[in-house]
């Protein structure tokens, strides 16, 4: 008798935790059959939940809609050229952090702290007359170049770093190991899931941004999938859902790619950038 | 031998020179570049035309009903985002707090909208709860109950925008706080156990303090993730309708090309908000907050 409540318990539980599963599942479903609709399929009530016959055309009509390819590319090289830059720069400066004593390293260490807590949003002003003055508003510049430091990434390589006992670096220097030897062939080694984490971070965050390209930008030729994918809506008509949905999953499908095949190392790293 | 010594005196600058340039002209130049331009009618066109007005764009923040209005709406929506969302992960998160293969698997759904682009969300919020066709209104009416008209109204607007923030943040919240959960010692379960204290006693006494660090790490940066909201804003009703959504963010990006001077007053006051934001915080949570 007490074995059979245990079980119904215990079926109850998988149960609503699968309520709860396709709460945040759904949306992406729907999304998914709204793109394979025609449009008189969008508009019947009760909703269409499978389309008839898939329409894949949608996405075709949903890319003809503005240069998508120039879009995907702008998206890909600015990803990808954040995240360069930013290793290149953070790794000499969490190992100067980590593991030198320098006179100011308090200050400017501080100032590092300061940038991780201020917002686009509230230097997105400035920065555009930067860039207008520099001349470089129409270039991929103003979405890259901001980007350089990487405050978060500081804070986090130099915890790493610091736990990386001291005397493996005194005794690559009694060998005479230069320092750039010791960064590239002890640390960065012996660092590798904390890099992996900013940069995954990295790529998550830039791919999926929307601000900063939308008040950086006004050419369709420096502009990222986000803005184009948000622009359908104007190009296509406000009640066109079945070409939005199609662009719409074009965006997603990239991100949810890399999360379905990484989703372990995804989740490990989200974590762990929020308890340290 | 002293080349040498320079060398080594010079190469932690060296190497910290790339980062600190970066952090220099694009977060602490721009601070002052906002100071200044927020003291300003600054006139893009012509550089020239632009006139020194001391703090007269902060008098007129102060004096407008707009800024109030979308001061408020952004207190509003941080606080419901905030409370409904730390409540419900908490919840969620102490029933998968079991290591097991289903609960992974749970977790790892939930998490999905939270690496998914904001216009993506929004896009597909915005589908779901279009007032005749949208989906949301189909499951009201099935249920029996009165559709809503959802982000057309100025009364469910705001709402709405918290319902699509809430669901994409809770996954990342439930996230941390099974980390936090399952690194509490057994032993301590145990001792408790030994005691006979009640469920809800334990959770009470013993795992809400245990965890206590990271539910304050969670509503600081909650709170002030809040208060930047724009996306969901931009996307689902430009601000509207009526101002309903118009949040502060979304006030300053209206402004930017017509004011830059106004709009850069209301950045400073962002700012400050943020800047007192984190100090508060700090200041009044960490002597509560338990730390192991």
């Amino acid at each position: 008798m007490t074995r059979a409540i245990h079980y119904t318990r215990q079926a109850m539980g998988y149960l609503l935790k699968s309520f709860i599963l396709i709460i945040f599942v759904f949306p992406f479903v729907w999304m998914i059959s709204t793109s394979l609709q025609t449009f008189r399929e969008t508009l019947s009530y009760p909703p269409t939940w499978i389309p008839a016959i898939p329409q894949f055309i949608n996405y075709v009509d949903a890319m003809r809609a503005g240069p998508f390819l120039t879009y995907f590319k702008n998206s890909v090289i600015i990803t990808i050229s954040i995240i360069v830059i930013q290793l290149i720069v953070m790794i000499p400066a969490a190992y100067a952090f980590a593991k030198y004593r320098f006179k100011g390293k308090g200050i400017l260490f501080g100032l590092v702290l300061l940038a991780f807590m201020i917002p686009g949003q509230v230097t997105f002003i400035p920065v555009y007359l930067m860039m207008a003055d520099w001349g470089i508003q129409r270039t991929l510049l103003p979405q890259i170049i901001p980007f350089m430091s990487n405050a978060f990434g500081i804070f986090l390589l130099r915890q790493y770093f610091m736990q990386i006992p001291e005397e493996i670096v005194e005794a690559a220097r009694l060998d005479n190991a230069s320092e750039f030897k010791i960064m590239s062939k002890i640390m960065i080694p012996m660092s590798m899931p904390a890099l992996a984490t900013i940069g995954l971070f990295s790529f998550v965050s830039h791919w999926n941004d929307y601000f900063w390209p939308l008040v950086m930008t006004d050419t369709a030729a420096v502009r990222p999938l986000t803005i184009g994918i948000s622009m359908l809506r104007e190009t296509e008509g406000i009640s066109n859902w079945h070409i939005i949905m199609a662009g719409n999953v074009v965006l997603v499908i990239p991100i949810l790619l890399v999360y379905l095949f990484c989703s372990k190392q995804i989740v490990k790293a989200f974590v762990y950038s929020g308890i340290k | 031998m002293d080349k040498k010594r320079l060398v080594e005196l010079l190469r932690p600058y060296l190497m910290i020179l790339p980062a600190m340039v970066g952090i220099f002209t694009f977060v602490v130049y721009p601070i002052m570049y906002l100071g200044y331009l927020s003291l300003y009618d600054y006139n893009l066109m012509n550089k020239a035309k632009s006139k020194f007005i001391g703090l007269d764009n902060f008098i007129e923040i102060f004096s407008r009903g707009d800024f109030y209005k979308s001061l408020t709406n952004t207190a509003l929506y941080t606080a419901g985002v905030v409370l409904v969302t730390l409540l419900i992960s908490l919840v969620i998160a102490v029933w998968l707090s079991k290591n097991s293969k289903f609960n992974a698997f749970v977790q790892a759904g939930i998490f999905m909208p939270h690496i998914v682009s904001i216009v993506s969300i929004a896009l597909v919020w915005l589908w779901m709860m279009e007032p005749s066709l949208g989906f949301l209104n189909y499951l009201l009416k099935a249920v029996g109950m009165q559709p809503l008209q959802w982000l057309q109204s100025s009364k469910t607007a705001l709402m709405s925008i918290i319902i699509v923030s809430v669901w994409q943040g809770i996954g990342y919240y439930v996230l941390i706080i099974v980390a936090a959960l399952q690194s509490i010692s057994p032993s301590i379960y145990e001792a408790a156990a030994l005691d006979n204290a009640n469920k809800f006693k334990v959770f009470y006494k013993i795992t809400l303090p245990m965890i206590s660090p990271q539910l304050f790490f969670i509503l600081v940066i909650m709170t002030i993730g809040s208060f930047k909201v724009f996306d969901t804003v931009k996307v689902m009703t430009s601000g509207g309708p009526n101002n309903a959504t118009n949040t502060l963010v979304y006030y300053i990006y209206e402004h930017r090309t017509t004011n830059i001077g106004y709009a850069s007053a209301t950045g400073m006051v962002l700012l400050v908000i943020i800047a007192l934001l984190t100090f508060v915080y700090f200041r009044l949570l960490s002597k509560r907050v338990h730390y192991q």
